[in-house]
């Protein structure tokens, strides 16, 4: 369904993305690991085109792109077909929770508002948040927020939605109501990749584990075959930290 | 106080308070209406990084704001007359007045709408919006709340500004007090009486201030 191939992208000298390639097939849920600095954040973004990659190419349903040159019109269209949950939120501050699910159905897809209400309650029903229908962003957890901004991600039906590390900016007692979220999606068969430094989540979660380092992929395998057998020395290494840090 | 100064003020309250109610208040609501449309416009050059554009805005700020509001409309009202054109002392007066404070307030807009976070931006790209819609729908109305308490300041600013332009003879207020002046040889009590009155004007503009911050609060955390 969707494939990156040898995606590069540099930020002034640091090399951050130095060859990458993905593959997402409808249904799978992929979780990418590794170290800050890693460049999963931004492999994640520039598949949204929030950055703009220097070079590599994406096949999404059939169509091919170049990643460097892409047309503002082709944008626009893919972006239609993806949802994108922020590590902030970054829920639209001037409209309550309802708004800023319907906010992209009304004005992106101009649905008539009745019908993107009603589709923004079954959203904020399926996050279980229908009581916080009228509440502003301020006046929500975090962790209510981030629901928001999945159901918001949902409401377009997207055919993939991007987790860029979902539940970092949450306190410890809040990420447990925001990935049980994301676990129902994947139950419902919804294709994810899911950035994340929730190793236990990863583990249960994912058909596919894929730990970056230095803008390449290390190692790439089942969640059994990166979690229990890794290849790799320094997957192992990584493993061994990140558990004692949880 | 002697009767003969309250006769003075009672008689010449409403000959200021009407050219008040006739020019200074309308002259100041048009003048600051086509002011917030220069300064959104200008803001938003300036935000988008418009080339060109963002130059010539760039010039603007830095001309109007480099030069006394007084020696604009002196150079406007007299040096269109002097050319042998006739213009409207009210219109002339509206126009300067809104080209001076928009560039203040482009300042202002821009500012806040820089603060408005990077990812509010983004968030509306990921659920497919537009440049335009993004801006129009979810950053400048955030950008308005931050804006509003500066914005009411030109405002204020802008009402006492008008009393320049009687000397480019618009009959406003303070032109009124200044004929009364002329004639009871009483200028401690008709200026303080125009002070009042100019005070009781902003007064009014405070409380809508107040007002319209309450209503733009609401999606807004209470800033402590």
């Amino acid at each position: 369904m969707l494939e990156i191939k040898n995606i590069h992208k540099t930020f002034g000298d640091a090399q951050v993305l130095r060859g990458v390639d993905l593959k997402v097939e409808k249904g799978d849920v992929i979780a990418i690991l590794g170290p800050s600095g890693s460049g999963k954040t931004t492999l994640l973004r520039c598949m949204n085109f929030l950055e703009t990659a220097d070079s590599g190419t994406m096949q999404f349903d059939g169509e091919h792109f170049e990643l460097g040159k892409m047309k503002k019109r082709d944008i626009a269209r893919l972006r239609l077909k993806t949802g994108f949950v922020f590590q902030n939120y970054n829920l639209f501050l001037n409209k309550s929770a309802l708004q800023n699910v319907a906010e992209g159905l009304i004005v992106a897809r101009r649905m008539p508002k009745q019908e993107a209400y009603s589709i923004a309650e079954r959203m904020l029903e399926k996050v279980g948040l229908s009581d916080r229908a009228g509440y502003f962003p301020h006046q929500l957890s975090g962790g209510q927020q981030q629901r928001v901004a999945i159901a918001r991600a949902l409401a377009s039906e997207p055919e993939i939605i991007y987790f860029d590390e979902p539940t970092s900016a949450l306190d410890p007692e809040l990420t447990g109501e925001v990935l049980e979220v994301i676990k129902h999606l994947a139950a419902e068969g919804m294709t994810m990749i899911v950035v994340t430094h929730e190793l236990g989540f990863a583990r249960t979660v994912a058909d596919r584990v894929i730990f970056m380092e230095n803008g390449v992929v290390v190692e790439e395998g089942s969640a059994e075959e990166i979690f229990d057998r890794p290849a790799k020395e320094r997957t192992r290494e990584f493993l061994r930290m990140e558990w004692k840090e949880n | 106080m002697s009767d003969r100064a309250i006769h003075i003020l009672t008689d010449s309250f409403m000959k200021i308070l009407l050219p008040g109610l006739k020019v200074t208040l309308p002259l100041t609501a048009i003048a600051f209406s086509l002011a917030l449309v220069i300064a959104t416009v200008v803001a938003l050059i300036q935000f988008a990084n418009v080339r060109v554009l963002k130059q010539i805005a760039r010039v603007y700020i830095w001309v109007i704001r480099g030069t006394p509001l007084v020696v604009q409309l002196y150079l406007v009202f007299f040096g269109i007359s002097g050319l042998g054109y006739l213009i409207d002392p009210f219109v002339c007066a509206a126009i300067v007045l809104a080209v001076n404070e928009g560039a203040y307030c482009a300042e202002t807009m821009r500012a806040a709408l820089e603060a408005v976070p990077a990812g509010q931006m983004e968030a509306g790209y990921c659920v497919g919006m537009k440049y335009h819609q993004i801006i129009r729908r979810i950053v400048l109305p955030q950008a308005m709340r931050t804006a509003f308490p500066p914005l009411s300041n030109s405002l204020l600013s802008m009402l006492k500004d008008t009393s320049l332009v009687a000397s480019i003879t618009v009959a406003e207020m303070f032109m009124a007090a200044q004929r009364i002046v002329a004639r009871t040889y009483e200028p401690l009590l008709v200026y303080a009486e125009v002070a009042v009155i100019y005070l009781a004007f902003s007064t009014v503009l405070t409380w809508l201030q107040h007002f319209g911050e309450k209503r733009l609060n609401r999606y807004q955390r209470a800033k402590a």
